[in-house]
C-alpha cells in the first residue's frame, strides 16, 4: 500500500530528463567511433594483458593460498559490520534532517564531503594518534573508520532517494492511520527507499572490500592487503587474484544497474558521489 | 522557549554528530595540532612545516601536483570526449549502458589489482611491451619507465578517464536539445552553437570535473605505493613511510606537517569545485 503510494507520486513529481532521444546510433559520426575504440583499447589491453600473464590454472589456486581464507574473511566481516554501521547511523540522520531540519541539508552535504577532502592516508595518522588503545588492537577500528569513508556515498544515495519522495506526506499519512515512528520508517520509507539503500550498501560493500592505504598502515591483512603481501612469493598468482577482485566489484556494480535500473523510480539508481548535481529541482 | 525546542530538535543528530566528531573531527584537529608541535618535547614550532616544505618533502609535493594536474587535464579531456559519444547515442542503448556500467566498474578499481594489471601490460615483460617493441617503439629507450612517474601517469589514466564519464554525464543531460534546436533556427552551424550556447554552459561543469579529478589524483596512495613501492617521490608515500617507520627519530610530525599541507590544498580544490558547482547549477537543473 505505502509503496503503491510511494510511487505513484515520485512518477509525477520526478520526470526523466529532458533530453530528447534523437540522435540515433547510426547518426554517430565517425570520430566518435575512432574515439571509443582508441579508448576502449587502453583499457581491454590490460586484462587481456592479465589474463595472459596468469593463464587460468592459477584462478583455483588463488582459493589454496597461504593467508587467502583468513584475509577474505577479515575483509568480509568488516565490509558487514561496516555497512550495518553506515545504514544505521546514516538512514535515520537523512530522514531526520528531510523531515525536520530540511534548512541543515546543504551543512550536511558539506560534512558528509570532507571524508573525501582529508585523504585516507593522512585521516590514518590522525586515527592511530586519537584511537584508545583497546580499539588500536583490534582490526574492527577499520570498521569504523570506513563509516566515515562510506559516509559521502551513503549520504548521497539516501538524500537521493528522499528527494524523489513526498516524504513529509507519506510520514503524515502514515502516523494518521495511527503508525508510530518505527512502523513508519519500517514499513513506509524503507520500501520506498529500497533502491536508496541497495546503492549505498553496494557501494559501502565495494568501498571495504578494495580499501588498501588505511588497512595496510594499520597493519592488518585484509584482502587487497595480502594480495600485495602475497606477490613477493607469486607474481601469476597475485594477478589472479587481483582479476578476482576486479570481476567481483563488477558483479556488485551490475546488480546496482540491473536492480535499481528495475526500480528506477526510487530516484536513487544511478548515485555516485556526483548524482547531486543532477537532483530533482527543489518543489 | 523557542531555544530549549530547537535543541531538542538538533539532539536528533545527536549519533551522527558524535560519530564525526569522533572518527573524522579528533584525528583532523590531532593532525593540525601535531603539524605544529615539536616531535621531541611537543611544544610549539614551525620547524616541521618548515621541513615539510623544504628538500624531499618540497619535491614530493612537487611531483604530487605534476602528477595530478597532468591525470586531471588529459583524462578530463578524454574523458570528456568519451562521455559526449555516448550521450548522442541512444537512451538506454547497449553502448551507451555498457559504457556506463564499465566506467562504474573501473573508476571504482585502484591499488594494488591496477598496478598488477598494468605490470603485466607495460611491464618489462608485459604484452603492449612486447608488440610496441617488435615495432621498434620499445617504450623503456623512449623514456618511459613503468615504475617511475611517467608509469604512474598512464596507470592513474585508468581509473581518472572512467570517473570523468561519470561526473561529467548528468551535466551533459543538462545540455537541452530545445537549445541546440533554438541555435540551428537562428541559423548557427556546429562551431556556433559550442563557443556561444554550449561551451560556456558547460565550461562551469568541465572546470569542476576537472578539478575533481585532481583531488582524486591527489590523493591517491595505494596505486603508487603497490606499482612502485614506495620508490617515487609522491606526499601520500612519503605520509606513509612515517607511519611504516621509516623515518629518522624525531620527525614523526613532519609526516602530520605533510598532512596537514595535504589537506589545506585539497580544501582549496574542494572550495574552487563548490563555487563552479554553484555556477553551472544555474543552467543545468
Amino acid at each position: 500500500m505505502a509503496a503503491v503510494i510511494g510511487d505513484e507520486i515520485t512518477e509525477d513529481v520526478a520526470p526523466g530528463p529532458t533530453r530528447r532521444a534523437n540522435a540515433g546510433w547510426r547518426r554517430l559520426p565517425v570520430w566518435r567511433w575512432v574515439i571509443l575504440a582508441v579508448v576502449g583499447a587502453f583499457f581491454i589491453i590490460p586484462l587481456v594483458a592479465a589474463v595472459r600473464f596468469t593463464g587460468f590454472s592459477s584462478f583455483p589456486a588463488v582459493f589454496h593460498q597461504v593467508g587467502f581464507s583468513a584475509a577474505f574473511e577479515l575483509s568480509v566481516k568488516l565490509a558487514f559490520i561496516t555497512t550495518v554501521a553506515t545504514l544505521v547511523l546514516m538512514l535515520p540522520t537523512v530522514v531526520y534532517v528531510h523531515l525536520r531540519l530540511p534548512k541543515l541539508r546543504r551543512l550536511m552535504e558539506g560534512i558528509t564531503i570532507l571524508p573525501i577532502v582529508i585523504p585516507p592516508v593522512v585521516l590514518i595518522i590522525g586515527v592511530l594518534e586519537v584511537a584508545p588503545g583497546f580499539l588500536k588492537a583490534t582490526p574492527y577500528l577499520l570498521a569504523l573508520e570506513y563509516v566515515v569513508l562510506a559516509m559521502p556515498f551513503a549520504y548521497r544515495a539516501f538524500d537521493a532517494g528522499l528527494r524523489a519522495l513526498e516524504l513529509q506526506t507519506l510520514v503524515e499519512a502514515s502516523q494518521s492511520l495511527g503508525a508510530g515512528w518505527g512502523t513508519t520508517m519500517w514499513r513506509v520509507l524503507l520500501p520506498n527507499l529500497r533502491s536508496s539503500l541497495l546503492s549505498a550498501t553496494v557501494l559501502t560493500v565495494a568501498l571495504v572490500l578494495g580499501e588498501f592505504t588505511m588497512a595496510s598502515l594499520d597493519l592488518y591483512q585484509t584482502f587487497p592487503v595480502w594480495i600485495v603481501n602475497f606477490d613477493q612469493t607469486s607474481g601469476p598468482i597475485s594477478v589472479a587474484a587481483s582479476l578476482l577482485a576486479l570481476v567481483v566489484t563488477w558483479i556488485f556494480l551490475l546488480a546496482i544497474s540491473t536492480i535499481g535500473g528495475r526500480s528506477r523510480r526510487g530516484g536513487g539508481a544511478e548515485v555516485s558521489l556526483f548524482s547531486v548535481s543532477r537532483r530533482v529541482p527543489p518543489r | 522557549m523557542a531555544a530549549l525546542r530547537r535543541a531538542r530538535t538538533l539532539a536528533g543528530l545527536l549519533p551522527f554528530a558524535v560519530y564525526v566528531a569522533a572518527g573524522l573531527g579528533a584525528p583532523a584537529v590531532a593532525i593540525a595540532i601535531g603539524a605544529f608541535q615539536s616531535s621531541a618535547n611537543g611544544r610549539f614550532t614551525l620547524s616541521n612545516i618548515k621541513d615539510a616544505v623544504h628538500g624531499v618533502y618540497l619535491h614530493g609535493f612537487e611531483t604530487t601536483l605534476l602528477v595530478s594536474v597532468i591525470t586531471a587535464i588529459v583524462p578530463g579531456i578524454v574523458g570528456f570526449l568519451v562521455a559526449y559519444a555516448i550521450f548522442t547515442a541512444k537512451r538506454g542503448a547497449l553502448l551507451r549502458r555498457a559504457v556506463i556500467t564499465a566506467s562504474g566498474v573501473f573508476a571504482n578499481f585502484g591499488g594494488v589489482p591496477l598496478a598488477f594489471l598494468f605490470i603485466a601490460t607495460l611491464g618489462t615483460t608485459g604484452l603492449a611491451t612486447g608488440w610496441l617493441t617488435a615495432i621498434g617503439l620499445n617504450p623503456s629507450t623512449h623514456g618511459f619507465n613503468l615504475y617511475t612517474t611517467s608509469g604512474i601517469v598512464v596507470v592513474y589514466m585508468y581509473f581518472q578517464i572512467p570517473l570523468m564519464v561519470l561526473v561529467i554525464l548528468p551535466a551533459l543531460e543538462g545540455l537541452r536539445p530545445a537549445w541546440r534546436e533554438a541555435a540551428n533556427n537562428l541559423g548557427a552551424g556546429a562551431w556556433q552553437y559550442w563557443r556561444y550556447v554550449g561551451g560556456p554552459v558547460m565550461l562551469p561543469s568541465f572546470l569542476g570535473c576537472v578539478l575533481l579529478l585532481f583531488g582524486s589524483a591527489f590523493s591517491s596512495y595505494a596505486t603508487a605505493e603497490a606499482l612502485t613501492s614506495g620508490s617515487v617521490p609522491l606526499t601520500a608515500i612519503q605520509i606513509g613511510s612515517f607511519l611504516n617507520g621509516n623515518v629518522l627519530a624525531g620527525q614523526q610530525n613532519v609526516g602530520k606537517a605533510l598532512g596537514f599541507g595535504m589537506i589545506v590544498i585539497i580544501a582549496v580544490v574542494m572550495a574552487c569545485y563548490a563555487v563552479l558547482q554553484r555556477r553551472s547549477a544555474r543552467w543545468l537543473r
